[in-house]
């Protein structure tokens, strides 16, 4: 019954145009108690339909589904094409789930024009829905570009750091940057499937199709230039290191709730599993590429992780952990295996909730003492227990313990990396160490010991909203943590099918059939 | 009867863990007395479900594999949530849960009128589902949440008195020197999955006959890493004697009887893999020799008492790890058992010596309590006589085994490390013990007016762990290598060996093990009881050897030397790196976009717009127009990007033609 009724009905684009137009409705609304109010309401009914999509979703499957698909601009082989399948519709989800804890925690956290920042929050969720819900590489493009403006204004507006203006231009600019090389790289695609369409004689003259691209066969050298395009694009993005200098910035300089957003959602990440490697297989699984990327991956899981435990702040400790974290992430996703590439999915989302949570928990600290520094803080634990307790969950849960989240994802990707190579996997797992190491060490110094000296009595404990925002979190980490299995159902099929485009190549995608060729 | 046995065995972890929630979230909201007696009323549950368990593995002699959920799954790797119960885990079990039971009970007492009681329990009981996962797993991830788990139990426990400095310091310690070991051993377990495709043990051990020698070395030194790290072996034992910060039934309980056990456990369950690799089981042996050498000096001098339990600790750990280095992994079970049993017992009396005194754990503030604290001293000497081996005490008989067995396999240089650590041994226990509970009091007039016998809550549990050091060997292990704990073993951790040595020699071993203890007692006796000067006396002549015990050989300054500071030092390097060479590249790179940009608005000034013009006014017009709203930087450059980049794309394409 509720099947026929909801066949056809245009989900996602519900899903993609309901927060901007909150936004704009938004803008019709002056006082500020009835802006925060709206903006929940709008931010919780995203979210209802974002569980609605995750529980209808078809699990074990390789198809996009709830797919809408219009042409847009026919001449260039542009549509307004939109889809979820097991890669994807996590993110949804996550974004979903991430924008209404930060309505909550900028319920009073924020004071000035709020009308203004919760519409750029808004407009932030929607574009950033549209880069994981896209299946036309310029729509996909177009939404990863408009991304930034949100993104601008919410750092240099609201930030809480004298250097925000400098952070926000570096940010944006580091990713038109890349952004330039990737587009460079999509419209090379283009071109490729132009050139195989008048080969061929097809109806269709050009495309930026994702699925249409998968299509075609593209010669190795070709993606390999591709390959390393749109690698800029999204190492800028994500970042990989070496070009992780603006995320620091970025994070130390601008709101929480940017942070939250530039930590826990991995989009640059994404793009490589959503399109570098399954349109470029066979350049993905060259030698050069694999090591190239899995050694940058490596060395950012040593660096960062040897940078997060010098650092005195707390936002840039966790900036550097999720450099960190991300080379764990590239490392899994060039192992180019099952585990792998499973686990740097889970990964992807795990820091949604563990990354993104502890930058929450920043925040709670920074609402104390008006500061991350660990010059403020010293012997809190005794003080506000119930922040030490989550504080401590949901630090577990970046570090990996078995239990949490983290480990899941962890253990997958390490067990990846070694089936791929012994020693990428080896030098990977010295990170597990560094990591106990430096969120440990940092947690001893501002929770326990001799209450600091900056610390006041009258220090209040997590309240009502912030324990809603510490709880959300923590549920979540632990359902992953001891009961994965409806997660990773839904990314199982498309796991498979990855798996199975990388050992055929684009070349065997001609119609042959999927199984028992290729290799 | 299979059926019940199987729920049996899944409820074993299951009421610890409903306590756990309960304390954990609704703890505050009741009394004391209701969290404690969850915490132990379901350790106690825990434990008659054992014995269930326990009665009818005995019966019919199976294993039990029982699948709670699938946990990780995907392509070709399936990981179970799931317990295996044969013997061997069997008898961990009854350690665990039993030991476990008493220490809780005691802790009742002890930890009476502290601030985090309920805090306290609710740690107890998550490490009890820890280590009982730990020891039923059937699997090696299973294992290894266990692991880790007990791991983070022991981190908040060590670090329960979290504002004093030395105790987050310490707690912070073991959890990263632990992780150094857990990094060892999840290498241990990606080699076994691309070995044998799979985490099971009964089908890894089914098919580990196909493991050349080289990748069997190789396995078997990773786990090896990961056991040192958990129980406290040379070179990563350090953190043990620090975790003496925590309360002191948790070191009774985790860092004596159970969780430090869980590398000889891991060990033994592995043995099939170590069975391959003569170099690693050398290796083996070697280290628990050394340790068991190492500790039991330094044990010689400490003045604290709960640190110089530690270090006989990791001593006794050491002579574990020396049987599984020989292949006597019964005696090594076998030492482990009887070892929970004394330990906890030394460690819980000491902590009623403790608690008699308000807090005092200095020996050297002590001495004459046992007409005092008669029960605790009387206790605490069975203990003493335990550990130091004297039969027909459990420790003679298990330590006497893991001796005899090396003597008759010919590892002489092992036999003879072990026999000196066990001469050290007596002399530090009787050492303690003299120093603690005879001569005159060196007790202030406040604290000495204030001794008191520990409640029955207390007292009781030592008893029973008193009753079992004393019969516990006997039970278990007489007649030497051939009691019931090695009829029931045998299936699992395999027959000793084929060296069946002639019954003059065990008895001649046996005499020599005693003659040992005896010599390390009749030792301590002349220098702490006889001639008390003699022992100050012989610290000074020998100065520089007793700094160097007193101050642990300064492993703990050569490894700040060596690896903390480094490691700081270069960190801070690192940062200045990022600041100026890597950042400042960028900076670099946007001073050239600047330059670049101002080239390129030249361009468009003058060419684009030129262009333009000859198009039309109207055109010039729009443009202009256009151009207005490019106000700020960011504008700005996305013009100057979008103009490039078709340029881009054409020169690419054309080096692609070419």
């Amino acid at each position: 019954m509720l099947e026929e009724l909801t066949a056809g009905f245009p989900i996602l684009s519900c899903i993609l145009f309901l927060p901007v137009v909150g936004a704009a409705v938004l803008w019709l609304i002056d006082d500020e108690d009835m802006v925060r109010t709206s903006a929940l309401t709008i931010a919780l009914v995203e979210l209802a339909l974002s569980i609605f999509v995750l529980l209808r979703f078809v699990p074990e499957s390789a198809a996009m589904q709830f797919a809408e698909h219009v042409r847009w601009i026919p001449a260039l082989g542009i549509s307004y094409h939109l889809g979820v399948d097991g890669i994807s519709v996590l993110f949804v989800g996550l974004t979903a789930f991430l924008t209404v804890l930060i309505v909550v925690y900028s319920w009073d956290t924020i004071r000035h024009q709020v009308k203004l920042y919760m519409m750029c929050l808004l407009a932030l969720e929607t574009t950033t829905m549209g880069v994981f819900v896209s299946l036309d590489l310029i729509l996909f493009f177009v939404f990863w570009e408009l991304m930034l403006i949100p993104s601008y204004f919410l750092i240099k507006l609201w930030g809480g750091g004298a250097e925000r203006h400098y952070a926000a231009l570096k940010f944006v600019l580091y990713t038109l940057l890349g952004s330039v090389f990737m587009l460079v790289g999509i419209a090379l695609l283009n071109i490729n499937f132009h050139q195989w369409a008048s080969l061929h004689h097809t109806d269709q003259v050009y495309s930026f199709d994702l699925l249409e691209l998968l299509t075609v066969p593209i010669p190795i050298s070709q993606q390999i230039l591709i390959f390393w395009l749109m690698f800029m694009g999204f190492a800028f993005k994500a970042p990989v290191f070496p070009f992780h200098t603006w995320l620091p910035d970025a994070l130390l300089e601008g709101p929480i709730g940017m942070a939250v957003v530039l930590a826990g959602l991995k989009l640059g990440t994404f793009g490589f599993m959503r399109f570098s490697i399954p349109l470029l297989p066979d350049a993905s699984k060259s030698e050069t590429v694999v090591t190239v990327v899995v050694v940058l991956g490596l060395c950012a899981i040593l660096y960062g992780a040897w940078m997060a435990l010098i650092q005195p702040d707390f936002r840039r400790l966790l900036a550097y952990s999720s450099i960190s974290h991300l080379g764990f992430i590239v490392v899994g996703l060039f192992a180019l295996n099952y585990q792998g590439l499973q686990g740097s999915l889970l990964t992807m989302i795990n820091l949604g909730f563990s990354t993104a949570g502890l930058f929450f928990i920043a925040g709670f600290l920074y609402s104390r003492q008006q500061t991350t520094q660990l010059s403020a803080f010293g012997g809190m634990a005794k003080q506000v227990p119930l922040l030490a307790t989550f504080f401590l969950i949901i630090g577990l849960a970046s570090i990996g313990l078995p239990g949490t989240n983290g480990f899941v994802g962890e253990f997958l990707i390490l067990l990846g990396a070694f089936k791929a190579k012994w020693w990428f996997g080896a030098v990977a797992v010295l990170g597990v160490i560094f990591g106990a190491t430096y969120f440990l060490w940092y947690y001893e110094r501002a929770m326990f010991g001799p209450v600091g000296k900056a610390v006041k009595d009258t220090m209040s404990d997590l309240q009502l909203r912030e324990m809603v925002i510490a709880v959300s979190l923590s549920v979540m980490i632990l359902w992953i943590g001891l009961y994965p299995s409806p997660f990773l159902r839904i990314m199982n099929g498309s796991v498979q099918a990855l798996v199975d485009r990388l050992n055929h190549g684009t070349v065997a995608a001609l119609g042959a059939p999927p199984a028992g060729q290729g290799r | 009867m299979s059926d019940l046995t199987d729920l049996l065995i899944k409820l074993i972890p299951i009421f610890p863990l409903l306590a756990v929630i309960s304390n954990g979230l609704l703890g505050g909201r009741y009394s004391h007395d209701v969290a404690h007696r969850l915490a132990w009323g379901s350790v106690g549950l825990s434990f008659l479900c054992t014995i269930g368990v326990f009665t009818d593995i005995l019966r019919t002699g199976a294993a039990h594999e029982v699948i709670a959920y699938q946990w990780i799954f995907g392509g070709d790797l399936t990981i179970n949530l799931a317990y295996l119960v044969d013997p061997l885990t069997c008898v961990m079990l009854l350690v665990v849960t039993g030991v476990g039971f008493l220490i809780h009970v005691y802790s009742v007492g002890y930890m009476h009128g502290e601030a985090g009681f309920t805090r306290f329990f609710t740690y107890m009981n998550l490490f009890m589902v820890a280590m009982l996962l730990l020891v039923m797993g059937n699997n090696y991830v299973v294992l290894f949440i266990g692991w880790e788990g007990v791991g983070l139990c022991s981190y908040l426990l060590i670090g329960y008195y979290y504002e004093k400095v030395s105790a987050a310091k310490a707690a912070t310690k073991a959890f990263v020197v632990n992780r150094i070991g857990d990094a060892g051993f999840l290498l241990a377990i990606f080699l076994v999955f691309v070995n044998f495709k799979t985490l099971d043990y009964t089908k890894v051990f089914a098919q580990v006959g196909q493991l050349s020698p080289e990748m069997a070395t190789a396995i078997a030194l990773c786990l090896l890493v990961g056991a040192i790290g958990k129980s406290a072996q040379l070179p990563l034992y350090t953190w043990l004697p620090d975790a003496m910060e925590g309360p002191t039934p948790v070191s009774a309980l985790i860092h004596a009887a159970t969780m430090v056990t869980a590398g000889v456990y891991m060990i033994v369950r592995n043995h099939a893999i170590f069975d391959l690799s003569p170099t690693a089981m050398g290796i083996v042996g070697m280290i628990g020799g050394c340790t068991a050498l190492f500790a039991a000096t330094i044990g010689l001098v400490q003045t604290d008492i709960k640190r110089v339990l530690a270090y006989s600790t990791v001593s006794q750990l050491g002579y574990m790890f020396l049987g599984c280095g020989i292949g006597a992994y019964t005696a090594a079970i076998f030492h482990l058992m009887t070892h929970s049993f004394f330990k906890a017992l030394l460690f819980l009396s000491a902590g009623s010596v403790i608690h008699a005194l308000s807090g005092e754990q200095d020996i050297r503030k002590m001495g004459g309590l046992s007409k005092k604290i008669p029960w605790t001293y009387r206790l605490f000497l069975i203990g003493t006589i335990a550990i130091a081996g004297l039969p027909p005490f459990a420790g003679f008989w298990s330590k006497d085994e893991i001796m005899a067995h090396a003597f008759t396999h010919h590892h002489y240089l092992l036999y003879g490390m072990a026999a000196i650590g066990a001469l050290l041994t007596s002399f530090y226990m009787f050492r303690l013990t003299y120093l603690t509970f005879y001569g005159s009091s060196r007790m202030d007039h406040h604290t000495k007016e204030h001794v008191h016998e520990s409640p029955m809550v207390m007292v009781g549990p030592l008893m029973a762990l008193g009753l079992l050091s004393l019969v516990g060997g006997l039970i278990l292990g007489f007649p030497p290598e051939h009691g019931w704990l090695h009829k029931f073993l045998g299936p699992v951790a395999g027959i000793a060996g084929e060296h069946e040595a002639g019954a003059g020699l065990v008895f001649l071993l046996m005499g020599a093990a005693t003659a040992i203890a005896l010599v390390g007692w009749g030792l301590a006796h002349v220098l702490y009881s006889v001639r008390p000067a003699t022992a100050d006396g012989w610290a000074a002549k020998f100065s520089g050897a007793y700094t160097t015990l007193l101050n642990k050989y300064y492993v703990d300054e050569l490894y700040d030397f060596l690896f903390v500071e480094p490691i700081k030092r270069w960190g801070e390097l690192l940062d200045w790196f990022d600041r100026t060479v890597v950042d400042g590249m960028v900076r670099g790179v946007g001073q050239l976009a600047d330059w670049g940009s101002a080239g390129s608005t030249w361009f468009e000034k003058h060419a684009i717009y030129a262009g333009l013009n000859v198009i039309g006014y109207g055109n010039h017009l729009a443009a202009r127009e256009g151009r207005k709203m490019q106000s700020g930087m960011v504008q700005h450059y996305a013009a100057i990007i979008v103009a490039g980049l078709f340029l881009l794309a054409l020169v690419v394409q054309i080096v692609i033609q070419m």
